[in-house]
Order: C-alpha cells, then structure tokens, then sequence
C-alpha cells in the first residue's frame, strides 16, 4: 500500500512536470492561429460552377497557353525552360492538373489578381510575372476553371501533388528532388528543403502554414498556394512518407517490443513471489 | 601459483584460476541488502540498465554518423534514420534514453534525499552520486549537441558563451573551449571525442566508485534504521530468513528489481516506438544556421532548473550566473547544510518534510518558468522561485536541521 502511494507521488510529480514543460510552455510561446480555412473566404467569391467549358478552352488558348503549358492537352511550352528563366525569372508552371489541386474560387481569384490570391502585395505591386487578368469578366474566369477542371486529372499520387503544388521552389532532397522552377533565389528569400519539415513543425503547423502562409510567417516570400483540403492532406502525406519513412515499421514493432516487456515482468513477479516466499 | 587439479566442470575450472566462487558470494550471493526497501531503491538497477542501453545504442549510432558539421545533420537524419535498417530504433532509443535517464537519476536522487541516505556515514556515496550527475550532465550536453541541428547549435553557443563570465580569462576561454571564435567544426569534433570516449570512460570507473561506496556503509532502508549487517546476515545463513532483516542482492533483491525493470522498460519501449518526439526537440530536426537564431532557446527539459536560476537574476548577468554556479554544486554539500544527525525518512522529520515538498515545489516551477519565455510576470516568478531555491538550500535547510539536532539533544 505504502508502495502503491509512493508510485502516485512519482507518477503524479512526472506528469506535472512533463505537462509544464511540454502542452503548457508550447502553448504560451505559440500563439493560437485561426484553424485552415479551405473556402478562402477572405476571397472575392466567383461562381465557377456554371463556367461553359467550350468557351473556357477558346479562352485558355487566347490567353494562357502564351507562358504556360498543358501538356496533358498536347499544348507544349512555347519555350524552352532556360528561356523563361531568363525572361521572366521564373519557369511559367503547367496547367494540367490546376484544377486538380487548386481550390476552385482560389483559381478563380489567382487568375483575376495572383497577388492579391496568394497574399503576396507586399512583394508585387502589379509586377507579378503572371499579370492580373481582372479585365475579364467573372464569367469568362469561371470558364476558364470550369475548363481547367475539366482536363484535371481524377487522382494523382502524393508525390506528384506535391511536386506541382511545392516542387517549383522546395527540394527535398531525402527524396533527391531539386527545385527547378528558378524560385529558389526568386524571392530574396532562402527557400527551405523539406525533407524534414514532417517532424520540425507539428501537424496544425504545417495545415495553418500552408494554407495561409502569412498566419504563421508574417511577411513571408511563400505564397498562399490555395490548395484543396484534399490535396493539401496529399501533401503532407508525401512529406510523412520522406521524412518519416519508418513509421510504419516503428508502429508495428513498437507494441510487440512492449508487450514482451510485460510478460517479462509478469514473469519476474511470479519469479519474485517465489523467492521471497520464505522471507515474510 | 595455486595448486591446479583437474576441473569438475567449467565453474571450477574457473573457480581455480579466478576464484570466482567467492568473487560470486561477495559481490551478489552474500552481498547483502536490507529487507525493508521498496520500489524506489530499484531505480539504482534501473539505471545501469539505461546506461547499458545508451552505450549499446551509442556504439550501433557510432558506426554511422559523421562528426563534420557538412555531413553531421543528414548522417543522422537520413542516413541512421532512414538508410540503416533499424537505424531509427537505435536513435530513438539513444534519446528517449538520455532523456529518461535524467528523469530516473532525479528520483533516485530526491529518493535518496527523503529517507536521508546521504547523512552520517553515507557521505561517499552521496558525492560519488552526485559527481555522475555533474558527468551525465556534460555527456548529455555533448551529445545534444551531435545531431548539428538548430537548437545543438544555438544551445552550444549558449552554453559555452557561459564562461566569458569568468573575470579575466573568460573571452579567452570561450575561444579556447570551442576551438574558433564560434561554435564551428572544431567544437563539433572535439565535442563528439568528449561524449564518445572520454566522458563515458570516467563515468564508468565513478559508476564502479559509486557501487563500492555501498560496501561499507551499506544500503539505506525505508525507516533509517541502523541494522547490524553481519548479524543479520548469520540468521539469513542459518535460514532464520523470516527473522533476518536483509536479503541477499542475489536471487531477492535482484528478482524485485527484474520486475520494476522489465515494466520500466515496457514504458521506455513505447515512447521509443510512439512518442519519441518527446524527448527530440522539433527543431533540432532544422540543420543548423549560424546566421539565424531561433525564436526561443532553451535546453532540454533536465536542465531547465538550474537554467531558470541563470536566468532568474534577469537584472544582473553577473549574480545569475554566480547563482547558477551554486545550484549546480550546492547539492554535493548537502550532507554537510543537514545539520542534523538522524537518519529518518522525511515523513518522520515534520519540519524536514514541509521543507522537502517545498524545494520539490520550487524545482517543479523552475523547470515550468525555464522553458517559458522570460518576459512580463515570468521573469519574476523565475526571479522569486531562484531566490527561493538559494534560500531553502543555504539557509533553511541548516536552520531546521540545527533545530532538529537540538530537540534531539545532539
């Protein structure tokens, strides 16, 4: 009995200490954020849902195919990577799966002003290299993204979400990946490898930051990049899958070496009870 | 040279060269313990078990990391943790460890405090006790400091920044202890020499020192009592046993700690395997930037008591530091600040008592109030709780325990 409250001291004492030093002191030196908001509501809101998708095709040719490419289309880049690097920094990115991994009032509003879709004004007063296309009406925009959508793929694999929502301007080079978007230096900023980004920030770090970069990181480089909840989760996936490609074989090992452990110690109280028996 | 016959088996043909019959009988079969312990004295076994695991984790972890601060970060991260098979094991279970053990040597010590087992006597093993604390303390920090990680590297530049303090030399020293004007290459090396080779090798020889500090003196008991050990033993032998107050270390008391031990290990199994990170500061999993300081730096949980009293002094970097120096040395002198010479637990010293849980309380907001971030109201809670801490040690302890020793007409 004397044994048995001794134990709830140290278990007590412990937990005390290990709640102070951990839940307690990380709550007080991270402030709390507003949870990820996937509808982008600080967005002007277009109705793409009634974008003619005919029209949005005649549009994309008009207008887009200029930079960018939609290989999955056949319409090839009308130049060479190296030559956009030179010309506009920045290699254009391709556009057939944007409607994949975009939310779709986000594309909206990135085609009508990118800066003001990936909060971003306070790197690009309108010389963002994408320019704004707010000339167009709504529903020429929502045309666009009913056609963008339209050519999406169905599903994609983690990785590849993550290479056309992140790989532009991240390497991760636990998985040999290089950034060739030319945005590494682009920004004036460093850009941070990933590869371990999946057990440096915590979970809720990682969805509030990449959905609203600025929530996190005031003033940051890093665009919002507008992704579905769905792709985002792709995202992290991937990272998990790099950064801790263990897991699963720690989670399937962990228990069995736990579970040993108990019957060890059934075993040595038996053992105990045994040799102590005479001692009472 | 002894007169060698033919062997009846292998333990007489190693009795014969070795002696290890009564190799045996002192060191485990007729070494004896008292019967009156409970559960707090297997943390001593415990440990050896974690320091054993540590060495065995260290050894497998040695074989692959690289102590150059361009391949450090990623032969840990990448190469032990994801490249070697079962690297991760290795690695989380060298963390975890470190980290537990700061927790076990903690309760040992506190435990060892309550019933009173470093007065009169006992002394010896109090010091040689303490002195592998002050050197888990440095194998620790060197370790830390391996995987070149964010926070290796600003606790490194903390750390070793301490000494310019020191009148005259200090700057000096600094540049000394690490080698390069800051934390660099050179530091790493060295400091990986430190937690490989020679800091494991002299806590091993005060690991011995401290188990030989028992022979004499013996182990405490859970009512201080004074037990006659050779007496005790001859009833044990005759095997009067339920009569007898000790035990033998071997089969009895080892077969108790066997049972503490494996559920211990049970636990230590599953942080390894689900919640390692507890024990891994998250950015240390950044590689280290010497041109960006992350927002907060703080050391790893054991230490943030003695770091909370280098910062309590938030007014005067000079007296904190001073104050700091004590708290890492004042508990080796506590044999000598108890003034009083029973050796009881603490629930039979009623001012002893209300001292302990209060030093046991301001410990546990130092630790809360290190990890903070020392601004506003914290700062003076860290302030009062440091000033607390010096007082409890340095002026109440002597004061209660003169009073004791008086009452009991000492």
């Amino acid at each position: 009995m004397k044994e048995f409250v001794a134990l709830i001291v140290v278990v007590f004492v412990t937990g005390v200490i290990y709640w102070g030093v951990e839940p307690f002191a990380h709550s007080q030196m991270n402030p709390k954020v507003e949870p990820a908001d996937y509808t982008f509501a600080d967005l002007q809101p277009i109705d793409t849902a009634k974008g003619n998708i005919g029209n949005g095709k005649e549009l994309v040719v008009a207008n887009c195919i200029a930079c960018h490419s939609i290989n999955k289309e056949g319409l090839e880049s009308p130049f060479a990577p190296e030559d956009a690097l030179s010309a506009y920094g920045v290699v254009p990115p391709d556009l057939s799966s944007a409607g994949f991994i975009y939310e779709t009032n986000f594309l909206a509003n990135a085609i009508k002003n990118i800066a003001v879709a990936t909060k971003q004004t306070h790197k690009f007063d309108g010389n963002h290299p994408m320019p704004a296309y707010d000339w167009m009406s709504d529903q020429e925009i929502a045309d666009i993204v009913a056609y963008l959508v339209s050519i999406a793929p169905a599903s994609m694999t983690n990785k590849e979400v993550f290479i056309d929502s992140c790989g532009r301007c991240h390497d991760v080079r636990y998985d040999k990946w290089q950034a060739n978007g030319g945005l590494k230096t682009y920004l004036g900023a460093k850009v941070p490898d990933l590869s371990m980004m999946i057990r440096s920030r915590n979970m809720d770090y990682l969805h509030t930051f990449i959905n609203d970069p600025q929530k996190r990181l005031a003033g940051t480089a890093m665009p919002r990049v507008g992704l579905t909840e769905s792709a985002e989760i792709q995202v992290v996936k991937y990272m998990e899958e790099v950064g801790d490609s263990k897991k699963a074989e720690r989670e399937s090992l962990g228990w069995k070496m736990v579970l040993f452990m108990l019957v060890m110690g059934v075993i040595a109280y038996l053992w105990k009870r045994k040799v102590w028996h005479d001692a009472h | 040279m002894a007169e060698i016959r033919k062997a009846d088996g292998i333990v007489d043909w190693l009795d014969q060269r070795i002696a290890i019959r009564p190799l045996m009988k002192v060191l485990m079969t007729e070494y004896w313990i008292p019967k009156n312990i409970n559960f707090l004295w297997a943390m001593g076994v415990v440990l050896v078990v974690l320091f054993t695991l540590l060495v065995v984790s260290g050894l497998f972890l040695l074989m692959y990391y690289k102590p150059d601060t361009k391949l450090a970060f990623d032969s840990v991260n990448y190469t032990i943790m994801q490249e070697v098979e079962y690297g991760w094991l290795w690695r989380h279970l060298h963390a975890v460890s470190a980290s537990v053990c700061f927790l076990i040597i903690y309760i040992h010590m506190f435990v060892g405090i309550y019933y009173g087992s470093y007065k009169k006597g006992r002394e010896m093993i109090w010091i040689t006790g303490m002195l592998l604390f002050v050197l888990f303390s440095a194998e620790a920090f060197s370790g830390y400091m391996l995987p070149w990680g964010q926070m290796s590297y600003w606790a490194a530049a903390v750390i070793t920044n301490l000494f310019s303090a020191i009148p005259v030399i200090g700057p000096d020293l600094v540049i000394w202890i690490r080698g390069n004007f800051i934390v660099s290459d050179a530091t790493l090396t060295r400091f990986f020499m430190l937690h490989v080779v020679l800091l494991p090798v002299i806590i091993i020889a005060v690991i011995v020192m401290h188990f030989y500090t028992l022979r004499i003196p013996h182990v405490n008991n859970a009512y201080g009592e004074e037990i006659d050990f050779e007496k005790e033993a001859e009833k044990f032998k005759a095997g009067n046993k339920k009569e007898s107050k000790v035990i033998p270390f071997w089969p009895m008391f080892l077969s108790k700690d066997f049972f503490v031990a494996s559920f211990f290990l049970a636990i230590l199994f599953y942080l390894t395997c689900y919640h390692y990170s507890f024990a891994l500061d998250p950015i240390n999993f950044d590689p280290a930037d010497h041109l960006k300081t992350p927002p907060h730096i703080y050391p790893e949980w054991y230490f943030l008591w003695s770091y909370e009293v280098l910062r309590g002094f938030f007014f005067s970097a000079d007296l904190g530091l001073i104050a700091f120096g004590i708290a890492n040395v004042i508990f080796v002198l506590l044999p000598w600040l108890d003034r009083s010479n029973v050796v009881a637990p603490a629930h039979k010293r009623p001012a002893f008592m209300v001292w302990y849980w209060v030093l046991i309380a301001d410990m546990i907001v130092l630790t809360i109030w290190g990890k903070l971030p020392p601004t506003g109201v914290n700062a003076y809670i860290g302030f009062v709780a440091s000033i607390l801490f010096l007082f409890l040690l340095l002026v109440a302890l002597p004061v209660i325990t003169k009073l004791e020793a008086k009452k009991n007409g000492q």
